[in-house]
């Protein structure tokens, strides 16, 4: 039997392999032409503890990590009580023998693989095994997997053939050992190796790349979870004459100081989740009034106060969007793929120059910890959008009008007052109802230069819509080509500009029977959103702390359909 | 209403204390301007929240540039301000309210980072701007607004606690005496890390102390304000914690520590460590 694509979930206790064997699968896979996508949990412990890393390889691209398992290797007892009842039918299961002893599962098969690897003569070669026993499965090409290792091993060292030797032998070792089990899943087709270059990684490293690439020269943080890789990538790469990356003490300094470097004329950023996000609303505030431009990265993850910091939802989106008292309306883009953190980043600075505040870029956990192979960006065609700086003399007024005016940059002429008091044109404190009534005007209407063109759109004539936001664009745009292979009546919308909407998008959704907006929180934020547009919008809602899976998203979404269909036809 | 600005719509009252501190600010900003040839633009001023913040709207003269953000987050603004640019001069303004109660978190980092900014505090032992509350510098029993049966908890000493903080520049100043205490702002915007000029400054309308700080020999009243004797070595850390045990308020510089780097210096240290890379070369990391 073809298959198109196939999901291993590794799962044991951290440092048994799980990550490494993982990473290694998607490596192999993507440099012969799949397309690969990781998806990892962690263990809430530091060390141990339970944790899975699931591998889908595609011979398309993928969207997400996928609802079935394939093949589940369990390092452990434990693994396998959690995990095996995922497998789906005709599936296989893999176990470390060496571990332990797994009798009346007929998909099972026990390999030693610490034993295997230590009669290649390298202890390192585990991991090798288990990719081996996985490549005979799917029928995968032995040349692909000597390639790979030839080519990952190759490192101009004196042991490298020794290494690649063992490897390779391990390998081996695995095929031979699922070959006499006679398990067999089917074979996966040829990929098709694409023929652009393509970089493997996470979301956060592409956000974290995309800033770079959007100017970035100044970022602070504070640790959380799943944020503390991007500070932790910029204090490493943020570096040399200009540039600041530096971990401060709280979240309330994280936005006090980037506004303080936003006014002194740097591109600066910071990456939180919720309860740093929290303590941030009132600087958000200031940041509005006093208009100035800096981007704040809000990495999702699960319930209020300290929730869920390991788990995924997409909870944050009213609180981003009104973050602060006071009428404000922050800007917002979410971002729903590995691809989409390294744009979305770049746009979000473009945005905070163009309109000159803060910008707020929504990813979350299942996003920055997803490891992906994406086309490698084009830097020259990427557009960056620089500072409109005040060149003229003093006597300037920075807040005349109701329209954007140039910023002047400290140590040049044009001094003012950024205030985060009501202020005149000067931004001296005044509260007199005119100028109230100018700023505040002044303040939103600058929301209008950030009204974008492009969307994404997909059977336009339909009057039922799937729109998504963020992190579920995967599962439900797989989602979307079943239902479209299926028949069912409904079109696709989706975006990553949140706030404002494309306001060609918004005009269309206005016009539709109904929108459905899958999303991973209890309110249905987005879609209540919609509504206060005037979209007939309805949610499909999940809060497990997990994605969706496209199967319920199918079911959810044809279910609405029909019932909807129905209602019509009965008027 | 200022001269500059008709539209601007606070005053101080009449003898509050903050018009002297303005002064003495102005005489700073325009003898460093005199000084350095930079210009007033490079004097970045970033104000709290309070009746002393509002200094930032009443500099008369040549402006310089300003940030009223928001109550007691002037220490990381100003950090952010140094950071991004270490050749502006950044002065903060502030309140013992805005300093010491809401932005005390604030006090101890910048002090172990020696962040290079001046902070000028107006200490009114009250909270002005709001009608006469209680401060952390309002002493235990003091009936306010906001204890009406007497303060319960003791007054700190903000002296001491800037010296065991770590900060590496500490004077205590008054804002009736302008000159001497541009003297200690102009010392402090030249000391090479973080430095505290705590102002004594009344507020005429809740909490008038000019009395009990200058003294009135009419009433028996000894002056809570001393000078400092020029013997003094304020690089001496024990001699200046033992001259905060002498009661009273002394005045002029009492603690300065020039030997540790400035934030900016640690980092423009550590650049020459740290190779940076291009866009293009980080994504080579991640290419297959
Ligand atoms: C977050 C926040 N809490 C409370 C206030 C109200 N508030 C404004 S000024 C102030 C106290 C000011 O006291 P101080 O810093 O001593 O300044 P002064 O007016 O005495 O110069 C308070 C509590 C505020 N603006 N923001
Ligand atoms: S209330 Fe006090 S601190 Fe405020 S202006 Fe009046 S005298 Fe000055
Ligand atoms: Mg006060």
């Amino acid at each position: 039997m073809d298959m198109r694509d196939f999901v291993v979930r590794f799962a044991g206790e951290g440092g048994q392999g799980v990550v490494t064997s993982a990473e290694g699968l998607a490596q192999v896979s993507t440099q012969v032409g799949y397309h690969a996508l990781t998806f990892a949990t962690f263990p809430s412990q530091i060390l141990g503890g339970p944790t899975w890393t699931q591998v889908r390889i595609c011979v398309d691209p993928v969207f997400s990590p996928g609802d079935d398992v394939d093949v589940l290797v369990a390092f452990n007892q434990e693994a396998y009580d959690t995990h095996k009842d995922e497998v789906r039918e005709n599936g296989v299961v893999i176990f470390n023998a060496d571990e332990f002893d797994l009798q009346g599962d007929p998909r099972a098969l026990g390999l030693p693989v610490d034993e295997l690897a230590r009669s290649t003569g390298n202890n390192r070669a585990a991991n090798m095994v288990i990719i081996g026993a996985l490549a005979h499965l799917v029928d995968m090409p032995q040349n692909y997997l000597d390639e790979f290792v030839t080519k990952r091993f190759s490192r101009g060292r004196a042991g490298d053939d020794e290494i690649i030797r063992s490897n390779i032998m391990a390998i081996g070792l695995g095929r031979e050992h699922m070959a006499a089990s006679g398990f067999s899943l089917g074979s996966l087709e040829d990929p098709v190796m694409p023929d652009y270059a393509q970089l493997m990684l996470k979301g956060n490293e592409a956000l974290a790349l995309g800033a770079l690439a959007g100017g970035l020269e100044f970022y602070v943080g504070y640790p959380i979870s799943p944020a503390t890789t991007i500070l932790l990538y910029m204090e490493r790469n943020l570096v040399g004459e200009g540039k600041f990356a530096y971990q401060v003490s709280s979240e309330i300094e994280s936005i006090t100081a980037l506004l303080g470097a936003g006014f002194a004329g740097k591109k600066a950023m910071t990456a939180t989740a919720g309860p740093g996000f929290s303590l941030m609303s009132e600087g958000i505030g200031l940041g509005w009034i006093a208009e100035i431009p800096v981007v704040i990265v809000d990495v999702q993850r699960g319930g209020p106060a300290t929730g869920l910091p390991t788990k995924t939802e997409q909870s944050d989106l009213m609180a981003c969007m009104f973050p602060a008292h006071g009428d404000v309306r922050i800007p917002i883009i979410a971002v729903g793929s590995v691809e989409e953190c390294f744009y979305g980043a770049i746009k979000a600075f473009n945005w905070s120059e163009r309109y000159q505040g803060p910008v707020v870029l929504m990813t979350e956990m299942a996003l920055a910890e997803r490891a992906q192979n994406i086309p490698k960006p084009d830097l020259s065609k990427v557009q960056v959008q620089g500072r409109q700086v005040y060149q003229g003399t003093n006597g300037y007024r920075r807040y005349a009008g109701h329209e954007l005016s140039p910023m002047p940059i400290p140590g040049n002429p044009g001094a003012y007052v950024a205030n985060g008091s009501e202020h005149d044109d000067m931004g001296d404190t005044t509260h007199l109802p005119e100028r109230h009534v100018q700023m505040t005007e002044r303040r939103f209407g600058k929301l209008k230069l950030l009204e974008e063109d492009d969307y994404e759109v997909d059977k336009p004539e339909e009057s039922i819509v799937l729109m998504t936001w963020g992190g579920s664009k995967g599962p439900a745009l797989e989602a979307y080509n079943q239902l479209k292979e299926q028949g069912v009546p409904v079109g696709w919308r989706y975006t990553m500009f949140l706030n404002p909407l494309p306001p060609k998008l918004l005009e269309e959704l206005k016009q539709k029977e109904l929108v459905i907006v899958p999303e991973l929180n209890y309110q249905g934020q987005f879609a209540s959103i919609l509504r206060s547009q005037g979209v007939k919008a309805e949610a499909i809602t999940q809060y497990t702390g997990l994605p969706f899976k496209v199967r319920h998203l199918v079911e959810e979404v044809t279910r609405m359909t029909e019932s909807r269909l129905k209602e019509t036809v009965g008027v | 209403m200022s001269k500059k600005n008709a539209e601007y719509d606070f005053k101080w009252c009449p003898g509050c204390g903050d018009f002297g501190v303005r002064r003495a600010l102005e005489f700073s900003m325009v003898d460093r301007l005199e000084e350095t040839g930079l210009p007033m633009e490079n004097n970045v001023v970033i104000a709290g929240i309070g009746c002393s913040g509002n200094l930032v709207h009443l500099l008369e003269g040549p402006q310089p540039y300003g940030f009223h953000g928001i109550h007691g987050r002037s220490l990381p603004i100003a950090m952010g301000v140094k950071m991004a640019r270490p050749e502006l001069n950044v002065v903060v303004v502030a309140g013992d309210g805005d300093f010491l109660s809401i932005g005390a978190e604030h006090i101890g980092p910048q002090a172990s980072r020696n962040l290079n900014v001046c902070a000028v505090i107006m200490d009114n032992g009250v909270y002005g701007l709001t009608k006469g509350q209680s401060s952390p510098t309002t002493a235990l029993g003091v009936i306010t607004s906001s204890t009406p049966f007497g303060k319960l908890e003791s007054e700190i000493n903000p002296l001491e606690l800037y010296l065991t903080l770590g900060v590496s520049f500490i004077a205590s100043g008054f804002s009736s005496q302008p000159r001497p205490l541009a003297s200690l702002i102009t010392q402090g915007m030249e000391h090479p890390g973080f430095s505290i000029v705590h102002v004594q400054s009344p507020c005429t309308a809740y909490n008038d102390t000019y009395e009990s700080l200058k003294g009135n020999a009419k009433k028996g009243i000894q002056p809570a304000l001393w000078s400092i004797p020029d013997e003094h070595d304020p690089g001496d850390r024990a001699a200046a914690h033992e001259l905060l045990q002498q009661g009273g308020i002394p005045l002029g510089v009492i603690y300065q520590d020039s030997d540790r780097l400035s934030l900016d210096q640690q980092v423009e240290k550590t650049w020459a460590k740290a190779g940076a890379k291009s866009v293009q070369e980080l994504m080579g990391a991640f290419e297959f």
